[in-house]
């Protein structure tokens, strides 16, 4: 067993080497820009984020396609850092050090991204992350096409309050900083309008948990009080799975207890039988189901390039899509693919988003997107049932959290600073910073 | 003669219920009906729906369903209504809204959904559990009176009264008229506090709970004395419930462990693989589904024998490849386990997918049944602890009452009398491995009902596996048994008020000290095995 499989992954690894090298001396003259793409192959997060490493793939290739960047090829270099948080640190470093690539696309878990961090500020490298994440950064080196917390959960939020008339809520997350923080900023948010503690249930699992059944009882519990409820859930992967088949199994209905999720997409969905779970509602910046033809288009193409007719696109990828443009066209505007001139030069470019609008990059490495709330079909696909009317700019640092109120962050010169006080009038954040970093 | 509205709706819903098939093509009025839907607004949606349910179209029941499937879908240059027979894929079959004939493949491009959203999805359901009312099948009348608990309005108020008038089973009768006593509770009757007395439903509570709230000061005091009553009853419930959470996730712990205690327990081998024998019980009974498409119940009874093969299989070729070389060494066995647990995740994840796999709950393992209004038993969990426990028979039969089990506890016992006894001591290693690791895979078959079908499967059982062999007293079956019920039910038992993530925290601490306290575990093995 162990040789056969040891010689099929040497005749896989070989066919897309062996291209590579053929397709090579077609069209560069010079060196290619390598772009270095850090997603996990192996490991917990492989499930979503093999796709992301195929979709910058198949963004590069159609790239190649069309006479590449500045004259030049752009060459893919892939590592696995096979969902192992400090091994991230070291990819990043030898993508960065070693093959010298001009740009990361990268990381999915915050905690992935935290321990890239450093190595990125210390080289001075380009990450461009493609998730949604719980806000309070802002790093110089790191562009966030993901939603911050205002381009996700709190638009959600809204809708639960006013379309839906939620008056009791269920916080239902996975144990690690980005539902802990965004469950933070969601009580603040609920309190400031005039929510009561009893009225606020909030509650952790573990990574990959899988017996629900307490909980979703607990849940039923709570929601039998005769107010309006709704559980908002940052569970995190695929706890997920479970969680919805036990909501199915004791007859949640969505009518009921609608159950807002922010991590679950259509590749999530595709693990699971959805008939049960027809109305539970997701926010995201892009559904799959978005009806625009550059949606449309992206999706033959992906379908194309996996050459699978079932295959499914979801929000990060997007977000991918636009980060990846995004840089294509900044190192257009500044005619090189130098890291210091590209970060000058990306700061207002917007380009088409799959939904129909456009994304530019803010000064604070965020960027513009419009929120969707969309209810999950039979199909395993979302329908669009309430969207902003324009899109939303990202705001690093929450403005309902204590610590992170009086912070902006502004990469333009002469500011650059990611997290200005403007109480205190000092970059650096001051006292308050420190405890905001203190309490994760 | 006038005929008032709600009347005039009653006697349409009787029309719609008894004339299914009625001939009348009055194509311009659906095309007039249909237009309406597609709205700008959902509340106009609404307004449109209202005049659907009110048009007396014997097609509209089917308009209902396919909107309510996000079916019903508009071509985008020639305006033509069409119903989506099956949305997978880039093209769709359709079939013509107005005439019901199939009409070939559409572009998903070219089709404009007719989108609707939780509101209108509730009154959709309601009016088509109206409709229901009426369909000769007692279940499924049941069905539709509960669902509209809760959903009752002042417009249904007449036609339900007639319906229960007519009503020949007891029960629907019973439902139709809490769902009427919760519309008059929400309108401030106080005699309604009366009918609702005693139910556990999760709706009537939920009308008692705003009723107890209201500014009426005598029906508030109803209300909470009603609900009083009430929660003294689902206390009961809520420990029953708990238990068999308990017994249910203890199931799930036995059986992950039961193929452990026979590889670990009673040959004494460290199998770091246990797991990926596990997962590769579950990704069999995917494939099972992959070849079986639209059996997923004769998929899933054929998964039990191919799950125990596949992995009894798979167990021999680790048994014979790598454990027999690494006899009396559990240093190098654990490291060398390890590794080809490692080997067989990465051969899945290349071979399969590294995404996670769909396995299909069959029909008859879905949903619960109802012991009472307030309590209700998730059947998938049900079988699996029902299937648990057989196993554990079936294996218990085997060990004591086989040849095979027999020689197994002679060869543990003491290997080298049992040679000279003329027991071929490598064949009872091969078949006691084969038959730990092919319990492990009825294990995988059971728990892709439960969990995640992915590479990563086995990685999650595997310390929960070990913990529960050790804490049960190694080399013993009863203890597996007892030890894994019980963590289940002291793990459900502090959940609710430690939090999931303590609770196994706290679980992990009892066994820890539990250990220090009784290092042979809950059973000991006594006598001369024990010694060796």
């Amino acid at each position: 067993m162990i040789p056969s499989s040891v010689y099929r992954t040497s005749r896989w690894l070989a066919a897309p080497l062996l291209g590579a090298a053929l397709a090579t001396p077609a069209l560069a003259q010079e060196d290619p820009i390598k772009v270095g793409i850090l997603h996990s192959l192996s490991g917990t997060m492989a499930i979503s984020e093999t796709v992301l490493k195929d979709t910058v793939e198949m963004l590069i290739e159609q790239q190649n396609a069309e006479g590449g960047l500045l004259g030049r090829e752009l060459e893919a270099v892939v590592v696995d850092p096979a969902s192992d948080w400090p091994l991230f640190a070291e990819k990043a470093r030898e993508l960065l050090a070693q093959e010298e690539v001009d740009v990361i696309f990268g990381n999915w878990t915050s905690v992935s991204r935290k321990s890239v961090l450093p190595v990125v500020e210390e080289l001075n490298g380009l990450l461009f992350y493609p998730v949604q994440y719980e806000g309070e950064e802002s790093s110089e080196n790191v562009f966030y096409t993901g939603a911050a917390p205002n381009q996700q959960a709190i638009p959600a939020v809204d809708y639960l309050m006013n379309n839906v008339g939620v008056e009791r809520w269920v916080l239902a997350g996975t144990d690690y900083v980005y539902p802990r923080t965004t469950n933070k900023i969601l009580e603040a948010y609920l309190k400031s309008f005039g929510v009561a503690d009893e009225d606020i249930m909030v509650n952790y699992t573990p990574f990959g948990h899988s017996d629900w059944q307490n909980i979703v009882s607990e849940v039923k519990a709570f929601g039998s009080e005769g107010k309006k409820t709704a559980v908002v859930s940052t569970i995190n992967g695929d706890a997920n799975v479970p969680f919805y088949r036990e909501l199915g199994n004791q007859g949640i209905d969505a009518a009921d207890i609608p159950v807002v999720a922010f991590s679950v997409g259509e590749q999530e969905l595709t693990g699971i039988d959805t008939a049960p779970l027809v109305g539970h509602l997701a926010a995201w910046n892009y559904f799959m189901s978005v009806d625009t033809d550059a949606n449309y288009d992206f999706i033959d193409a992906w379908i194309d390039y996996t050459g699978d007719e079932m295959a499914v696109t979801n929000d990060p990828m997007e977000a991918h899509y636009i980060g990846f443009n995004m840089w294509i066209e900044a190192v257009r505007k500044a005619g090189t693919t130098e890291v210091d001139a590209v970060k000058d030069a990306i700061i207002g470019v917007s380009v088409p988003n799959l939904t129909g609008g456009y994304a530019a990059m803010m000064p604070n490495h965020h960027i513009t997107k419009p929120v969707l709330i969309g209810e999950i079909q039979d199909n395993g696909q979302f329908s669009i049932v309430w969207e902003t009317p324009s899109t939303v700019a990202g705001d690093a640092w929450s403005d309902y959290l204590p610590g992170s109120r009086d912070l902006i962050s502004d990469w333009r010169k002469p500011m650059a600073c990611g997290n200005y006080n403007v109480v205190t009038g000092s970059c650096g954040g001051g006292e308050t910073q420190e405890e905001t970093t203190a309490e994760e | 003669m006038t005929i008032s509205p709600c009347l005039r709706r009653m006697l349409v819903l009787f029309l719609l219920a008894w004339l299914p098939l009625a001939a009348s093509a009055q194509d311009d009025d659906g095309q007039q009906l249909l237009q309406s839907l597609d709205a700008a607004s959902f509340t106009q949606m609404g307004e449109a729906i209202e005049a659907i349910i009110t048009s007396g179209d014997e097609r509209s029941r089917g308009w209902l369903e396919a909107l309510l499937d996000g079916k019903l879908q508009r071509h985008k240059e020639t305006g033509r209504f069409v119903v989506v027979l099956e949305n997978r894929g880039r093209d769709w079959p359709v079939a013509d809204a107005l005439t019901g004939e199939a009409i070939g493949e559409m572009s998903r491009r070219d089709l404009d959904r007719l989108g609707i959203n939780n509101a209108l999805r509730g009154q959709l359901q309601s009016a088509l559990a109206v409709l229901d009312l009426h369909v000769p099948e007692t279940r499924d009348r049941r069905e539709a009176a509960r669902a509209l608990l809760g959903d009752v309005d002042a417009s249904l108020v007449e036609p339900l009264e007639a319906v229960i008038r007519v009503e020949e089973d007891a029960e629907v009768r019973r439902l139709l008229e809490q769902g009427l006593a919760i519309h008059r509770l929400e309108q401030g009757s106080l005699e309604a506090v009366a009918s609702l007395q005693g139910s556990l439903n999760n709706r009537v509570r939920a009308a008692l709970n705003s009723a107890a709230r209201s500014d009426d000061p005598a029906l508030a005091e109803a209300a909470s004395v009603a609900l009083a009553d009430i929660e003294q009853q689902m206390k009961l419930n809520r420990g029953l419930e708990t238990l068999y959470f308990g017994l249910s996730l203890g199931s799930v712990l036995v059986l992950a462990a039961i193929g452990l205690a026979i590889t670990f327990g009673v040959m004494g081998v460290i199998n770091m693989a246990h797991g990926e024998l596990i997962m590769l019980g579950a990704y069999t009974t995917w494939a099972m589904q992959q070849l079986l498409p639209g059996q997923p119940g004769l998929a899933m009874v054929l998964s039990i024998p191919a799950g125990f093969l596949v992995a009894a299989l798979a167990g021999i070729a680790i048994e014979r490849g790598v454990i027999q070389f690494l006899k009396g060494r559990p240093l190098e066995t654990l490291l060398a386990t390890f590794g080809v647990s490692l080997i067989l995740q990465q051969l899945v994840r290349t071979v399969i997918s590294p995404l996670n796999r769909t396995v299909v709950t069959p029909e008859w393992m879905s949903g619960s049944i109802m012991i009472n209004e307030g309590l209700s038993l998730t059947l998938n969990r049900l079988y699996v602890l029902g299937f648990a426990l057989v196993v554990f028979a079936g294996l218990m039969l085997v060990m004591r009452r086989t040849r095979l089990g027999l020689e197994v506890r002679a060869v543990t016992q003491n290997r080298a009398m049992a040679r000279s006894m003329g027991i071929r001591a490598t064949r009872v290693d091969i078949m006691t491995f084969a038959l730990g690791s092919g319990v492990a895979g009825l294990a995988g078959v059971a728990l892709s009902q439960l969990t995640n079908v992915g590479p990563n499967l086995g990685q999650n059982y595997i310390i929960d596996s070990f913990m529960v062999v050790v804490f049960g007293g190694v080399g013993n079956l009863w203890g597996t048994l007892v030890a894994g019920l019980s963590l289940g039910v002291i793990n459900q038992v502090l959940e609710p008020w430690a939090g999931a993530v303590l609770a196994k925290i706290l679980v992990l601490v009892f066994i820890i000290l539990f250990i220090q306290k009784r290092p042979r575990g809950l059973f000991p093995q006594k006598g001369r095995a024990a010694e060796g």
